[in-house]
């Protein structure tokens, strides 16, 4: 048993890396609007599948015109980010700005309206795929110079372009959001408006274009995710933002809600969770435990993690704003 | 707005409670939107050409004839909600569906309250008729023998002795698979793994598994459906995983080629309960009626669905008969169909005292390399009837 599990550990890593990844991206996205709203935008994973249907329909519509793969992806990554994007402003703009300026105090009202836009979104592009492909299920199209594949150490890890293409793009990413939120005025100013709203706009920030730039950050962030996602998974459906979403929520909760690099943290923790038990469970419990139970076991984990850290793994104890 | 409310909802229940002498209405339940609206389509569209085709026949005995079909999303929530809704329409008399087994077997328990008679083009679960409801009948195979010839195949013809088997923790796909893991082991093969999933997209886990497997698997056996299989077949050839694959009906439409690419899906075994249309002679004319009237090819689940519809209107018009040229009762359509014997697209019909059809045909087909669902290879049909019938 031991023997087996060891062949296959490098490439478990491996898999579970390129997960964390898409995660880690996702998570961004609800801790950066945590960080500034304390609101848990639900929507984000709707952000995430836009950015993978746009993916796809680039592909499909460019690909016979544009000969280079790569610039093929480097137009899909644009895209994908820039509507994903856009779309997160339009849902900042018309559902929780009005709120906002109404002054609720209620958190759970922006939350359910959180999950509302998330089901409007999900059944509008259900709508329009359905009106323009008649098709459910968006398949990625392959670009044979996305398609290669090597062999590392000796085959103990089978790694694919596409793979490698998806870590680099994330890593780079990451560094840029970091390098955004931590050396320029934009960052300053959206860290101001995190730590207190109010005050921040007597400094002569402008909260509304603040948070409406971080829902375009973290919007742009989901979408190129949900290119990336779709080039390494292959089929899409409106319905597949889900459960990235509520995974990538849980990995930025467990990195420390509000927190950046523990969003980061968060997501390739659960990545590499996620399949572990999805590879391993069979054989540990003997085939008593499919890989199916691979969430609860990854979830109980999380649970363990979040009753011994409940601010998660690089959050810090915040005292009340008063 | 209240007031308006109770008044429509009044007069519609005023309307249910008289119905109308002279229409006779057929509805159609099968998955219409969502994953796997391809193959409900076919149910909906099969039984639309036989009512349109029966049309004039019944206006000369003085019914009109209409087909009011339902979405029932695969759903079993929305079926039996559609079902409560079916059995509250007294012109409703008869059904003709489902495709989801799951959705057919609570569903189908609400028609029988009412004794509504209810034609399966494509149930294989084989609690949908061992439960001897005396209005269910199905004119299609059962997974407990569809599994086994399967794994019949697999065993003798491709001689397998190691199978990685998954399913997709359905009624219908962890049935099928269990019923094939039975049989395998019976005949002297081996399970290596037997693992559910409902994942959609990420299959590297379980890809990994098969790698990883000893002994190592000859074959990978799927119980589930075309849209979960697809993107795991494409998935697994891209990381290098040469392995034979087998799955079952669900794995029978033209989808799967699109999703998993048509060099990825060439090869695969599936067996199936609703043959293509080349699988039957008498269905060609049929298939081009089809063609020509919705812009589609007929695909195996759309013939069953002719005949299913063909069985309940030779129940009927028998039941019109003997209740001299009335309407009659949804009870005696039910007993009336039971007794139908006749010569469908799909074979003689007949069906025996569950339900089952009493020689229903089985078939093993191949996924052809040219990605065309027509050009599949039927390698065998093998005709049989459900166990424990008499």
């Amino acid at each position: 048993m031991l023997e087996q599990i060891l062949a296959l550990l490098p490439q478990v890593i491996f898999d579970g890396l390129i997960l964390g990844f898409v995660y880690a991206m996702v998570a961004l996205g609800y801790t950066m609007v945590y960080g500034v709203l304390e609101l848990i935008n639900f929507a984000h994973s709707e952000i995430f599948m836009i950015g993978a249907v746009v993916g796809v329909e680039v592909f499909r519509y460019l690909a016979p015109h544009v000969g280079n793969g790569l610039l093929l992806l480097l137009l899909a990554l644009v895209l994908g980010g820039v509507v994903a994007g856009i779309t997160a402003i339009l849902v900042e703009r018309f559902a929780y700005r009005p709120l906002r300026k109404r002054g609720t105090t209620n958190r759970l009202v922006p939350l359910i309206t959180a999950i509302g836009v998330s089901f409007i979104l999900q059944d509008l592009v259900r709508f329009i795929e359905g009106l323009w492909h008649n098709e459910f299920f968006l398949r990625m199209r392959t670009v044979e110079d996305l398609e290669g594949s090597v062999e590392l150490f000796g085959g103990a890890i089978f790694a694919q372009t596409k793979s490698f293409i998806l870590m680099g793009v994330s890593i780079l990413m990451l560094l840029g959001l970091t390098y955004l939120v931590n050396r320029t005025k934009l960052g300053v100013a959206i860290r101001a408006v995190a730590q207190d709203l109010s005050t921040a706009s007597l400094m002569g920030i402008d909260p509304d274009r603040i948070i409406s730039r971080t829902f375009l950050i973290g919007g742009s962030l989901g979408g190129v995710a949900g290119v990336l996602f779709a080039l390494q998974y292959t089929t899409i459906t409106p319905y597949v933002g889900f459960l990235p979403g509520i995974k990538a929520f849980t990995a930025a909760v467990l990195g420390g809600i509000g927190n950046i690099p523990g969003a980061m943290l968060g997501g390739l923790v659960l990545g590499q969770l996620e399949n572990f038990f999805g590879t391993y469970l069979p054989i540990l419990t003997g085939g008593n435990f499919g890989t199916e139970y691979k969430d609860v076991v990854a979830f109980l984990i999380l649970i363990f993690i979040l009753l011994v850290r409940p601010q998660g793994l690089l959050g810090q104890v915040v005292k009340e704003k008063v | 707005m209240r007031k308006i409310g109770l008044l429509v909802a009044g007069v519609a229940a005023l309307g249910m409670a008289l119905g109308q002498a002279n229409v006779i209405k057929i509805a159609t339940q099968s998955p219409l939107s969502g994953p796997q609206a391809a193959l409900g389509e076919q149910i909906k569209l099969g039984a639309e050409l036989a009512i349109e085709e029966a049309k004039a026949k019944f206006k000369a005995l003085g019914f009109d004839l209409v087909l009011v079909p339902y979405d029932d999303q695969a759903n079993p929530d929305v079926g039996v909600a559609n079902a409560n809704r079916i059995i509250n329409d007294p012109d409703i008399l008869g059904v003709v569906g489902h495709l989801n087994s799951g959705v057919a077997i609570p569903s189908s328990e609400v028609y029988a309250r009412v004794n509504l008679v209810m034609v399966s083009p494509a149930n294989t679960n084989p609690r949908v008729t061992d439960r001897k409801l005396p209005n269910v009948n199905r004119i299609c195979g059962r997974d407990d023998v569809q599994g086994p010839v399967g794994a019949e195949y697999a065993f003798n013809n491709l001689k397998v002795k190691n199978v990685f088997i998954i399913h997709d923790k359905t009624a219908y796909g962890q049935g099928l698979a269990e019923e094939f893991k039975k049989r395998l082991e019976a005949l002297g093969g081996k399970a290596v793994a037997f693992v559910g999933t409902e994942e959609t997209s990420n299959f590297v886990p379980i890809i990994n598994q098969i790698r990883g497997a000893r002994p190592v698997p000859e074959l990978i056996y799927f119980g589930g459906i075309y849209s979960q299989i697809g993107p795991f077949v494409k998935q697994l050839r891209e990381r290098g995983v040469k392995t034979r694959l087998m799955g079952g009906d669900g794995l029978d439409a033209s989808e799967f080629v699109r999703l998993a690419g048509k060099e990825n899906a060439a090869g695969t075994f599936y067996t199936t309960v609703a043959g293509p249309v080349s699988a039957f002679p008498k269905a060609k004319a049929v298939a081009q009626r089809f063609k020509q009237k919705y812009g589609k090819d007929m695909e195996g689940f759309g013939i069953y669905a002719y005949d299913a519809a063909n069985v309940i209107l030779a129940g009927l018009e028998a039941a019109i008969k003997a209740a001299g040229d009335k309407k009659p009762t949804r009870e005696q359509v039910a007993q009336a169909v039971r007794q139908v014997k006749m010569e469908g697209l799909t074979g003689t019909i007949e069906f025996d005292d569950k339900g089952d059809n009493k020689k229903a045909k089985y078939f093993i087909m191949q996924v052809a390399s040219t990605g065309k669902w027509e050009d599949n290879k039927l390698i065998r049909v093998i005709e049989m009837a459900a166990p424990g019938a008499r």
